[in-house]
């Protein structure tokens, strides 16, 4: 079972956990991203996240569905945010539950470091002096 | 045929709109359509990557192009 959504608004790691908590689950594993106040030295006075929503939603159920599959997991919850988001801000969140900790861990890491790679949202910081599209360029 | 196409983060600063237009032979497939991006926009050669999306689907060089496809441009992505 997976819940896939994109959010214009604050993402709850409550909800997630709570979704994918399972009488079979021996344990959930959830990992929060963090919007940083530096990059590279720089001050990031915002970030901006844009997505091509239809095509982000199916490429994180195929990525949930993989996990699934993979390692065993029970259920997968991933949430990402769009829109503009302050310092310290949840742009994604990925919980997932498995019968043990190690298919917790490995299913969570995967759908993570995948969804990085290959979900279409992008990602462009603001700063005092100007604005880059995140990893645009070599 | 004309193929309607979206575009995303940067790219869609380098073609200076949210969606664009191309004429390209009937049966194109997506390398051709690769090939006439590049002339129409050189700087997308300084781009880490640009893949094709059709009908919200990662598609291969060979993927034949029909006018009903939703074709997309999909620069390097950083969510997460």
């Amino acid at each position: 079972m997976m819940d896939i959504q994109l959010h214009r608004e604050t993402l709850s790691p409550e909800y997630c956990r709570q979704y994918v908590a399972d009488p079979q689950a021996g344990a959930i594993v959830e990992f929060v991203g963090l919007v940083r106040q530096q990059t590279k030295g720089k001050t990031v006075l915002r970030l901006e996240f844009e997505a091509y929503e239809k095509m982000a939603l199916s490429e994180m159920s195929r990525i949930a569905g993989q996990a699934i599959e993979r390692y065993n997991a029970i259920k997968i919850s991933i949430h990402h945010r769009i829109g503009v988001l302050q310092t310290g801000e949840i742009p994604v969140i990925v919980a997932v539950s498995a019968a043990h900790r190690e298919a917790a861990f490995a299913a969570c890491q995967y759908c993570i470091d995948t969804l990085k790679v290959t979900v279409p949202i992008w990602k462009k910081e603001v700063f005092e002096d100007g604005a880059v599209w995140v990893s645009a360029h070599p | 045929m004309t193929i309607k196409i979206l575009t995303f983060g940067i790219m869609r600063d380098i073609a200076g709109a949210e969606r664009l237009e191309m004429e390209l032979p009937n049966g194109a497939n997506v390398a051709e359509l690769e090939a006439a991006l590049a002339l129409q926009f050189p700087s997308i050669r300084r781009l880490g990557a640009l893949f094709i999306a059709v009908n919200a689907a990662y598609a291969n060089p060979d993927t034949v192009l029909s006018e009903h496809d939703e074709v997309a441009l999909i620069p390097p992505v950083s969510g997460g």
